[in-house]
């Protein structure tokens, strides 16, 4: 194939796009519509409760207009890491959404979902095999971190979406996927070359992120070629710039220009950056090395408890001057008072070091009033309620030295105070692992829809 | 008077970079962007020899081995560093889960004009 022309719509579905940039990027002829659904960026609750960072309404919206424009052209629509965290039930639930839209539409569509969830046991019998590495600053894995874990995901590589493809689907949904996958599936297929196509799918599957004005919210489209690729923004407002692209390049990574992802490395140190037009650029050198032995990385979570939050102000300059003593006291008499139960009680204060806490260089700085965070978590809501009540309560008549506003120290902007927050979870495990075969832990199945 | 003509020479990191910025890599580290749209601006703060570890250190009270990369990106024009998270992204006592106001203490880091560096 001589080309082969990528639309991405959008940085990540639920998060909108202009339909005029929509229409540009169709004007344009795409052999294939790529879009990104997930990330582990919002946090270790999606995977944990298996919830996305997006609405089910945003999802629909936005994905409509690109199953109709797909069907239509008859090429494949390709969704990565669906429903946030890629776990099997956030696939069924993007799955059910393409299902009521297929019959709103009175659509047929053939449907490949992938699966990426991975059994407990499995990860365990690895581990004690040696095949299991931290990935990036993760600590190492234990018998106990795998025990705790309750959901565990691998991010799949391009292998089972070359599989999906095979059987013509107009719709691939995938589980967790190494994110430049959903455009790279297409080129690779087609014999083309995996460093210049994960390259593209890296900086296509941000949306417009990599233009300037950059935004996730709007989108591109990359032409692969031999040799080299051309990216483009779809709205004519942006503009790529040899040096936008480049830079969205190092975007999220440790590195800037060696890039891990499964079965081998994205190397981009000899890459060229050239500017073609006003708004277009032109990459090439991008190469990918394969690594000795095929691995895949493993992301699973563990629930910590449960969290409530007291969200409060102060603004007496005497407690303000004596906050990290009177936060200690309080500390302590809550942990005297609930003696046996093991929690964990933090103080975030916001106008002083709350956003960078130990990292924060200007700690001594301090504004004429304060926002304070309290979090507990601890093993049941019940309890998290009970001692971050118990905190605010000593905290709003904590008798500190030189006191005189003997009312209370604590501005209460909610009536009631607390908010019971949920499960706390944390990432337990993120670590590559050797597999022998690339398919074999993401097994795909074929719905077909028939919409009346 | 040389002196002087030194202080109005030196320019924060903020006014020759075009984007600074910080973002997660991963849940178990934040990595930092420093971007530049002029080349000139790029080589001079490259060549100051600034932006080094122990720096990075200083500024985030960190450990030499909790700087896991700090390389040069010449093509484009950017610099990168990465630093090791305290505990992993959205865990509780959570401050920044995206990472994303990590970026402040590099903004005035001062970087001298070429011409300086030598004398």
């Amino acid at each position: 194939m001589k080309e082969i022309r990528i639309l991405s719509p959008q940085g990540m579905l639920g998060y909108g796009y202009p339909s005029s940039s929509f229409e540009e990027g169709l004007q344009a002829s795409p052999d294939v519509i790529a879009v990104d659904a997930g990330s582990t960026d919002g946090g270790p609750h999606r995977l944990g409760l298996g919830m996305g960072g997006v609405s089910r309404y945003a999802t629909k919206k936005d994905l409509q207009p690109l199953i109709l424009a797909a069907k239509e052209r008859n090429i494949p629509l390709i969704i990565g890491s669906a429903g946030g965290s890629g776990a099997g039930k956030r696939v069924d639930w993007l799955l059910d959404i393409v299902k009521e839209i297929a019959k709103e539409q009175g659509l047929r569509l053939k449907v490949a979902a992938i699966y990426a969830d991975i059994d407990k046991q499995w990860l365990y019998q690895r581990w004690q095999e040696g095949k299991v590495d931290p990935v990036d600053s993760a600590p190492p894995l234990s018998a106990e971190s795998i025990k705790e874990t309750t959901a565990l995901v691998a991010q799949m590589g391009v292998e089972p979406y070359l599989e999906a493809l095979k059987e013509k689907p107009d719709i691939i949904i995938g589980g967790r996927t190494y994110d430049p996958v959903m455009s790279a599936a297409l080129p690779i297929l087609n014999g083309m070359d995996p460093g210049l196509a994960f390259h593209l799918g890296k900086i296509l599957e941000c949306g417009a992120l990599a233009a300037t004005p950059g935004t996730a919210k709007d989108g591109m489209l990359g032409i692969l070629r031999d040799g080299h690729f051309l990216v483009q923004p779809l709205n004519p407002e942006r503009k790529c710039t040899a040096q936008s692209v480049a830079a969205h390049t190092m975007y999220e990574k440790s590195h800037p220009y060696y890039l891990h992802g499964p079965g081998g490395m994205l190397d981009l140190s000899e890459c060229r950056f050239e500017q073609v037009d006003e708004r277009t650029v032109k990459v090439s050198g991008s190469r990918f090395i394969p690594s000795e032995s095929y691995t895949v990385k493993v992301e699973g979570v563990k629930q910590d408890g449960f969290r409530t939050v007291l969200i409060c102000g102060i603004r007496d300059p005497y407690l303000l001057q004596q906050l990290d003593e009177v936060l200690a006291q309080v500390q302590d008499e809550v942990r005297s008072y609930f003696d046996q139960t093991s929690f964990q009680l933090f103080f975030k204060v916001y106008g002083r070091d709350g956003v960078m806490g130990a990292w924060e260089p200007e700690r001594e700085a301090l504004g004429h009033e304060v926002g304070l965070v309290a979090e507990v978590v601890a093993g049941t809501q019940e309890m998290a309620d009970s001692i971050c009540a118990y905190t605010r309560s000593l905290l709003m008549h904590f008798d500190y030295k030189g006191r005189v506003s003997t009312a209370g120290n604590l501005a209460l902007p909610f009536a009631p105070p607390e908010f019971s927050a949920g499960p706390v979870f944390s990432f337990s495990v993120y670590h590559a692992v050797t597999i022998d075969d690339p398919l074999s832990l993401f097994p795909v199945k074929y719905v077909e829809l028939r919409g009346e | 008077m040389g002196q002087e003509i030194r202080q109005k020479e030196k320019k924060t990191l903020a006014e020759l970079a075009a984007v600074i910025r910080s973002k997660n890599a991963g849940p178990f580290e934040i990595t930092f962007d420093i971007l530049f749209d002029n080349a000139c601006y790029y080589r001079r703060v490259k060549e100051s020899g600034v932006l080094t570890r122990e720096h990075i250190c200083q500024l985030y009270s960190a450990r030499a081995e909790d700087v896991v990369c700090l390389e040069y990106f010449d093509q484009a024009l950017g610099i990168k560093v990465t630093l090791r998270r305290h505990h992993p992204s959205g865990s509780a006592g959570e401050r920044d889960t995206y990472g994303a106001q990590q970026h402040v203490p590099l903004l005035t880091i001062e970087i001298p004009d070429f011409f300086e560096q030598g004398t």
